[in-house]
């Protein structure tokens, strides 16, 4: 199984589509500990990104995690813009010129990706943010190809992975973003960033491994 | 949700199309990217003034752009910070040549946005200072935080920097004063209620009927404790103290005193605040040489106030008693 070009517009524009259902889901969460903006800051950003893929030149899948970057970068603001639009871009970076990816170019391209965001957001593990859903998705997909998982097992494993991550944060005190002026009470929320992380993860999972 | 906007999501662009109507002597506005510019940018030979910040906070800081303090500012969606190409945009409208400063507010967003925007400024042969305001007193732990938020004092750098600025300072000259006035402003928020969203329809967080909450930012967070309220000569003197004993302003200092209102307080209770605030200061024998009382630095219609206090220089006198002319602080002209 590979992955082709019209494969990752399906996964762009089913991201779209999810985080319009989860827009409400992920403000009310952005509330308990937030500014509460991330579903509606995240939902321009991928509709603007969705208007993006029209006229976009086919082949090249790097370039088009670039262009998603560039307009994440450019209309979700806050601290989401920055970081989704460092991990888009960077996933463009290994995949840039291949139309098609195999399983160790979306090992390669996660890698560059969560390594963006980190060099990005400086944040650690454990600090309460996207990073506690995408690393644990990127550590199992690489755990699954060396276990001789599929691509599909592999992708699944990953979102599983990042789910775990997800619901890890809950009981965390926040280090990092605005959560963390609110000192303890952040604890008992689970984290916006790493909501809409493991749902990234997820929607991969379900566009290429699903059907 | 009542408000006075048409649809959630054209809030902004209205609010930029009514400043732009009503002040076109000051300021002009451009649209995609969004900035609000001084009307005679770029000024040549002079150091430009950026800055900008979530909407949601005016007049700061579209409303205190003019003459004698920002050159531009970039609004970002309500309480989101603007994006890179904004202030890519913003700066290369007012370069004139000497340097252009960047004064950044203390918010991951904000930081990281600004970053983006200075790098690429930066490639274009733009000379940047970034500047960081992290004034608020109420994040006490910043090595296990995203550190102090910059609150208060933004408003109080915009004025001072900005008049440095203007009387030909040199890049560096002026960065440099604008960290002096972080380095010796110091400040504290509290709120009796919460504020609406437009795009999220309703409150961030709520409170009861007879809650305050203590040491909140300007983005309608909830604020590091909630307690009863109390009379306002005993909040005032908690946040006083905690702003006092920060820095720590001692006795005999000059201080600018900046009773702020973060948008749903009226000025009748900001005057009461302000004279508890005078009369605890008093107490510690710090003297008030200069205030500023109304709401600048807002969080849309949130009660409440903050507390600033910036320690004083000559120079910061003279530099905070400049002409200024802006939609939001005018004297001088």
């Amino acid at each position: 199984m590979a992955v082709s070009y019209d494969d990752v517009v399906r996964f762009i524009q089913r991201y779209a589509e999810v985080i319009a259902e989860n827009k409400e889901y992920l403000t009310q969460l952005d509330s308990a500990i937030g500014d509460a903006d991330h579903g509606i800051n995240m939902h321009r950003g991928m509709q603007a990104a969705l208007a993006r893929l029209d006229g976009h030149a086919p082949g090249d899948i790097g370039a088009l995690f670039k262009t998603v970057g560039m307009t994440l970068v450019s209309t979700v603001g806050g601290a989401g813009g920055p970081l989704y639009g460092t991990l888009f871009l960077q996933l463009g970076v290994p995949t840039a010129g291949k139309t098609e990816l195999e399983p160790d170019d979306w090992a390669a391209a996660l890698e560059a990706a969560v390594a963006g965001v980190i060099a990005r957001g400086k944040a650690e593990l454990e600090d309460k943010t996207m990073i506690d859903a995408l690393v644990p998705g990127r550590d199992a997909f690489r755990a699954a190809l060396e276990d001789g998982a599929s691509f599909a097992e592999a992708l699944r494993r990953s979102a599983e992975a990042a789910e775990g991550g997800m619901k890890a944060t809950i009981p965390l005190v926040a280090r990092k973003g605005r959560a963390s002026y609110l000192g303890e009470r952040s604890a008992g929320h689970q984290d916006p960033g790493a909501t809409s992380s493991w749902l990234l993860l997820k929607t991969v999972a379900d566009t290429w491994a699903g059907d | 949700m009542k408000k006075l906007i048409n649809k959630p999501e054209d809030v902004v662009r209205e609010e930029l199309e009514g400043i732009e109507a009503a002040h076109p002597d000051l300021v002009k506005v451009h649209f995609d990217p969004n900035y609000i510019v001084r009307a005679d940018a770029p000024v040549q030979g002079k150091v430009a003034l950026v800055s900008g910040g979530g909407s949601g906070h005016e007049p700061m800081h579209g409303g205190l752009v003019g003459m004698g303090m920002l050159d531009a500012a970039c609004p970002g969606e309500v309480f989101t910070s603007p994006t890179p190409d904004q202030m890519e945009a913003a700066t290369k409208a007012v370069n004139g040549g000497a340097g252009v400063v960047h004064i950044v507010k203390n918010y991951t967003g904000d930081v990281m946005n600004f970053e983006m925007a200075a790098d690429l400024c930066r490639a274009e042969g733009i000379e940047v200072e970034s500047v960081l305001v992290d004034d608020d007193v109420a994040v006490q732990d910043s090595l296990y935080t995203a550190g102090r938020r910059g609150v208060g004092t933004t408003v109080l750098m915009e004025k001072i920097g900005g008049a440095a600025a203007e009387e030909g300072r040199s890049l560096k000259e002026v960065a440099d004063v604008c960290r002096e006035v972080n380095a010796n402003g110091r400040s504290m928020g509290m709120a009796l209620t919460s504020c609406t969203v437009p795009m999220a329809g309703k409150p961030t967080f709520e409170l009861g009927a007879d809650e305050m909450e203590i040491g909140i930012g300007i983005h309608g967070e909830p604020g590091r404790e909630r307690m009863k309220i109390k009379p306002v000569a005993e909040i005032v003197e908690m946040m006083a103290a905690a702003v006092v004993d920060d820095l720590p302003f001692g006795q005999g200092d000059r201080v600018l005193a900046f009773v702020n209102g973060m948008g749903g307080t009226p000025l009748i209770e900001l005057y009461v605040v302000y004279n508890e605030l005078a009369k605890f200061l008093k107490g510690r024998g710090i003297e008030i040489a200069r205030n500023l009382i109304g709401s600048y630095i807002t969080s849309l219609e949130m009660a409440g106030c903050s507390i600033t206090l910036l320690k004083l220089t000559d120079d910061l006198v003279r530099l905070w008693d400049a002409p200024v002319k802006t939609p939001g602080l005018r004297w001088g002209v």
